[in-house]
């Protein structure tokens, strides 16, 4: 039984142009003390399918398929089901995170609340401290506000809140974009030694190939809302075969490729619309090596490539 | 040197944000400031447009020590690129006026022509202006692109509004705050490499900061390495990456992903308080190979001329 299963999970946001589909037919599966990596630009349904573990969804949204989380369909949870599983059983760590925090509210109290919520530890206070020494901080920080944080520290906050229910999955959305490389490994170092110690399953999406590459298990690259390439991280990071994947790891040179030097790599254009997406291959208007039958022809996962032009 | 920095410092109250900076910038050379958050480079970019007063040492252009008091010629000539996504435009402007914003506050005097034409009808030239610079950040036709808002552009033309509108004042400098941090990692590369071509083209001279030393590594000549107000370490791009001295830069290096998974060397914490500078090398108490000396021993600022320098008392 796997920790977490999306099965070809769709999500469609009503819109008066009609449905907009952001995630379409998304299949993946998460083992316990593995970390899955989600890749790609923005707009590619990243966040989308992350909120879909919780239901976090705005109310135009509408999700099919299936989300299993520990065996159990989170699409056809009732509310007090969805409730209890909510912090306890998988837990959000938002992307723009630093911002999530209430200014006015001492962190220790933040953290505090869903624990009283889900009554899941009886000395509250004593349960902070823990978790705020889990995640790299003096317990004594629990007094502060968040401005008297720096980037990383709140985001260390934010980290020990979903850490409170000791939940079983961890979803990161983009937790250290907006951080300085120190503070981005000191994050990233954090929570894959979470995941190892307290054998929790972790979803970690980030539009840098090479953070996922050296910290994930596994990657999925998503693009107009499917994945694109799947499979072991360090393999796609280092030898991508969809054009699109090559493309996202070209962006990020390694320091002391001879071939990056003065020849930054790009990929012009934007992801399409979900409204407004492309007939065949959704890459083809931006693929270096399309073909004529790329804009025509529909295209499936095969061998964990979505591409006619690979292995062909 | 166009741009050149003497002994520079910069306090707010105690906080010593830039402590002795000593920095040159040759025409159309690209420099790369890198370092953590909170080490100064936005201090230090910010005092090279003349936006903040040094406290002490100079900021000279041309060779010439800046005067406090008539600035307005130089603004012209260092001109600033923030990002977009982090609200370098307005929404609500269309690129025509985002890009027209430097002329009108300038008033670009259309008589002395200093910046282009002499002749033509009074809109004529803003809007010559305003086409040039946006066809030299790569939006072409320039005219399809007057009426058009933000939100209508993809993220990389965006950011080349962004620049264009630092362009539109022919400028001799740009500084790059964070250019392209949290853009797409497409993205990302599209506008490297338009700054290469600004240089190839115009001669510009370019300092980007950043903490991306992958940035660096894809279009910088030299790399200065910021800590805690200070260079601790500069020199050509090849030298300072790939055979870094400094222990600091060195687990800057060893923290960017890479395929090899080589050795990371994580520092604990973050730079201290620059209200409270550590004594001796202001380095020692995060370095991994500290020595007792390095609790008193003062370091002089790095000499600033095309070599490859180090702060450090274990190098050379
Ligand atoms: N509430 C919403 N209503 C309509 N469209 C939305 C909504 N939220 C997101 N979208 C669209 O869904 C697509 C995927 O968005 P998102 O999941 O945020 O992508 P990512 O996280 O990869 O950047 C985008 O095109 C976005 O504009
Ligand atoms: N206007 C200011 N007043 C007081 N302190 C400041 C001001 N601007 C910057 N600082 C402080 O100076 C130090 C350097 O900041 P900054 O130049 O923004 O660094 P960086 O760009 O490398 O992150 C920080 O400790 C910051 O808090
Ligand atoms: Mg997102
Ligand atoms: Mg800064």
């Amino acid at each position: 039984m796997s920790l977490l299963e999306f099965r070809d999970v769709t999500v469609d946001y009503a819109s008066n142009e009609g449905p907009i589909p952001a995630v379409r037919g998304v299949t993946l599966t998460l083992e316990r003390g593995e970390v899955l990596g989600i890749a790609g630009e923005s707009g590619c349904g990243k966040s989308t399918l992350a909120a879909t573990v919780l239901r976090l969804l705005p109310a135009n949204a509408k999700i099919g398929g299936e989300v299993m989380l520990d065996d159990v369909d989170v699409l056809t949870m009732n509310w007090g089901k969805l409730r209890t599983v909510r912090w306890a059983e998988a837990a959000i760590v938002f992307q723009g995170a630093l911002h999530a925090l209430n200014p006015v509210q001492s962190i220790g109290d933040q953290i505090a609340e869903p624990i009283r919520l889900h009554k899941t530890a009886k000395d509250v206070n004593a349960r902070v401290a823990e978790l705020l020494q889990q995640v790299g901080l003096p317990a004594s920080r629990a007094k502060s506000y968040p401005h008297q944080l720096s980037g990383g520290q709140r985001q260390r906050v934010m980290i020990a809140m979903a850490l409170a229910c000791s939940p079983d999955l961890i979803v990161a959305d983009e937790p250290t974009t907006a951080l300085d490389v120190m503070v981005q490994a000191q994050v990233l170092d954090l929570l894959t030694g979470l995941v190892r110690d307290l054998d929790m399953g972790m979803v970690l999406i980030s539009h840098d190939l090479g953070v996922l590459g050296t910290t994930c298990d596994r990657i999925a690259v998503m693009y107009a809302g499917q994945v694109v390439e799947t499979g072991a991280a360090l393999e796609i990071f280092d030898q991508p075969k969809h054009p699109y994947t090559k493309a996202l790891a070209g962006a990020f040179p390694r320091v002391g490729d001879p071939t990056a030097r003065y020849a930054p790599a790009g990929l012009p254009g934007d992801p399409p619309y979900p409204g407004d997406i492309p007939s065949g291959c959704a890459f083809h208007p931006r693929c270096a090596i399309a073909i004529e039958a790329c804009a025509t022809t529909t295209v499936e996962l095969v061998g964990g490539v979505r591409c006619i032009r690979v292995g062909a | 040197m166009i741009l050149s920095t003497r002994d520079l410092k910069v306090a707010f109250g105690p906080v010593r944000a830039v402590d002795g900076v000593d920095l040159d910038l040759g025409a159309g050379e690209i420099l790369a400031l890198v370092g953590e958050s909170g080490c100064g480079k936005t201090t230090l970019a910010r005092t090279l447009l003349g936006l903040v007063k040094p406290t002490a040492g100079t900021v000279s252009f041309e060779g010439k020590p800046l005067d406090y008091r008539k600035l307005k010629q130089y603004r012209r000539q260092v001109q600033l690129v923030l990002q977009d996504p982090l609200g370098a435009l307005n929404p609500r402007h269309t690129v025509y006026d985002a890009v027209a914003e430097g002329i009108r506050i300038h008033k670009v005097d259309r008589q002395a022509g200093r910046l282009g034409r002499t002749d033509g009808g009074p809109q004529g030239d803003e809007q010559e202006l305003v086409a040039d610079a946006l066809s030299r950040a790569g939006l072409r036709p320039p005219e399809r692109f007057f009426l058009r808002y933000p939100h209508e552009l993809s993220g990389g033309q965006r950011q080349r509004v962004v620049i264009a509108g630092a362009l539109v004042l022919q400028p001799r400098v740009l500084i790059a705050d964070e250019p392209v941090s949290s853009l797409d990692a497409s993205v990302r590369g599209e506008i490297l490499g338009l700054l290469l071509k600004l240089r190839e083209e115009l001669g510009l001279t370019v300092l980007v900061v950043t903490h991306d030393l992958g940035l660096a590594w894809n279009i910088a000549d030299r790399v200065a390495v910021m800590y805690l107000g200070r260079i601790v370490e500069l020199g050509p791009t090849a030298d300072v990456l790939q055979s870094p001295q400094h222990p600091y830069t060195q687990a800057l290096l060893s923290v960017v992903p890479d395929v090899e998974r080589t050795e990371q060397i994580v520092l604990k914490g973050e730079p201290p308080d620059p209200a409270r500078i550590p004594s001796g090398c202001r380095f020692h108490p995060r370095c991994p190979v500290v020595m007792e000396a390095c609790l008193t021993t003062t370091l002089p600022v790095l000499t600033p001329d095309a070599g490859h320098h180090t702060a450090c008392l274990r190098v050379g």
